[in-house]
């Protein structure tokens, strides 16, 4: 691999930008691999590339039935905090995040981490007491997290309307200052180019039609490239989860929805961190090139359908436009619909399943970008050594059974 | 936005109904027998597919009976309501 640096780029500068190297090869699917990842999103790519690097790994290959880093996570909001409620979930987000602080020197690419700071809203005298509950909860997990009155929010977001006669009056809200966003196709990119230079295969166009199972155990996977013989197959197609595990005959707690999100045409710089407000169900940041991104909650009914239905749109530009008055004459530029699996607890499964070999990553719902760099990480572990790492064990799927669940709807709830 | 036949109402548009998940999912008949794998399965496990899935639907800002859907997930064509 070539590394990025300012000398790369004033070289190729001079010699008109056409002497690039290509960022990772388009190799034929090779007979066979020791692990097979389905789905080259972040999280497989993430997985791949910690495979290769802290496992060793060098036979590892990534199968992706459409482009790489097509699916949700070119689609999401680009927002990265950690400030979960439970401890077993900050543990985990608080590994991505703090994999995220030092990705772009890791990867030699830059996947534009922004320290913003996000903001959760309070709005009514319960949403104070969760929103204390769950900053405390961060103190004691080590987790930054402030609680700011409204006036210190108005002096974050000159732009918030903090009336008290407003619809949605603010009453507080958490900040977390390393909270803010990174840039959602440089971080698949960065992952596809730092594994490709370790080994990884990464094959696009190329989608799974069956699972080949023999005593109980995974021995290949059928793709539309021909059968690749593996013993460990791990599954990272987030709203296609369940129709992959049903080619294994397993059932899973997860429901594919399409969350929404939308941009505005762009304007000069009006906000500096991510506004999330979980009664409402929107979020909305500024993004780099000055357009305005914001995210609406899911839609009620489970499906595939990668536009999203209008009336939840509606819900979220009302609230934003009633927080920020000054918004309301924007026009949207594009709105789209990503699917994403949600679990009955909001947590995602990262594990082993019953089929020997078979691993799943599945029903992060709508909290899937943040995690990215620790979700690969953990799942590496897990498909290296087949058992999970500390950070994973309690998102296992035999959680649904034994009841250990780890309810995190109360604290991440639809702004994930 | 789609709009849903009910059965009772005629065709309504969406947010007049409440959504209610996949139908069939029968409640035990001896709830003291089940292993927990098997409670896990009738209260979490879904079948979620990729196209046709049967649905319960509730009109509730209308007459606030509950009803199946067929609805294909990708599309979102709703073949037919009973």
């Amino acid at each position: 691999m070539k590394r990025h640096s300012v000398f790369a780029i004033l070289r190729n500068g001079l010699q008109k930008n056409e002497k690039w190297p290509q960022m990772w090869r388009s190799p034929d699917p090779k007979p066979a691999y020791d692990v097979v990842i389905v789905g080259a999103g972040g999280h497989g790519l993430a997985t791949a590339y910690y495979l290769a690097k802290e496992h060793g790994a060098r036979n590892v290959a990534v199968l992706e039935k459409g482009w790489l880093g097509g699916g949700s996570t070119g689609r999401n909001t680009e927002i990265v905090r950690s400030n979960y409620l439970w401890d077993e979930s900050s543990r985990l987000y608080e590994k991505a995040l703090q994999l995220w602080e030092n990705l772009s020197q890791e990867l030699n690419f830059n996947v534009m981490l922004s320290q913003r700071g996000v903001l959760n809203l309070a709005h009514s005298l319960q949403d104070m007491r969760d929103l204390t509950r769950r900053v405390n909860a961060n103190w004691l997990n080590g987790i930054d997290a402030e609680i700011l009155t409204p006036e210190q929010v108005k002096e974050l977001v000159p732009i918030l309307n903090i009336s008290a006669k407003s619809r949605y009056p603010v009453l507080g809200a958490s900040l977390q200052r390393r909270g803010g966003t990174a840039r959602h196709d440089a971080i698949a990119w960065g992952f596809a180019r730092a594994a490709d230079a370790q080994g990884v295969d990464i094959i696009q166009n190329c989608e799974v039609t069956g699972i080949r199972r023999e005593k109980g155990r995974v021995i290949g996977v059928e793709t539309s490239r021909g059968f690749i013989k593996t013993e460990k197959l791990a599954l990272a197609v987030a709203g296609n989860t369940s129709a992959l595990a049903a080619m294994a005959d397993i059932r899973l707690p997860v429901q594919s929805h399409p969350l929404q999100a939308l941009v505005s045409e762009p304007i000069k710089p009006v906000l500096n961190c991510v506004v999330m407000s979980n009664a409402v169900h929107a979020y909305i940041n500024q993004t780099d090139k000055g357009e305005l991104l914001m995210g609406a909650g899911i839609d009620a009914y489970q499906g595939y359908c990668q536009r999203g239905s209008l009336p939840v749109v509606e819900h979220a530009m009302a609230a934003i436009v009633e927080l920020f008055p000054i918004f309301s004459r924007l026009r949207m530029n594009r709105q789209w619909a990503g699917i994403v699996d949600i679990c009955p607890d909001a947590c995602p499964i990262i594990g082993r399943t019953p089929l020997n070999g078979l691993y799943v990553n599945c029903g992060w719902g709508t909290g899937g970008f943040k995690s990215t760099p620790g979700s690969g990480w953990v799942y590496a572990h897990t498909i290296a050594h087949d058992r999970p790492h500390p950070l994973n064990e309690p998102f296992s799927l035999e959680r649904f059974s034994t009841g250990a669940l780890i309810d995190e709807h109360g604290a991440a709830a639809v702004a994930h | 936005m789609f709009l849903i036949k009910c059965p009772f109402c005629g065709s309504r548009d969406e947010t007049e109904f409440a959504y209610g998940g996949e139908a069939g999912i029968v409640r035990p008949s001896d709830p003291h027998s089940m292993s927990d794998e098997e409670w896990a399965d009738y209260l979490f496990m879904r079948r979620n597919p990729r196209g046709i899935l049967t649905e319960l639907w509730c009109h509730s800002a209308g007459c606030r009976q509950w009803f199946t859907v067929r609805r294909d997930t990708v599309s979102n064509r709703i073949e037919t309501t009973n």
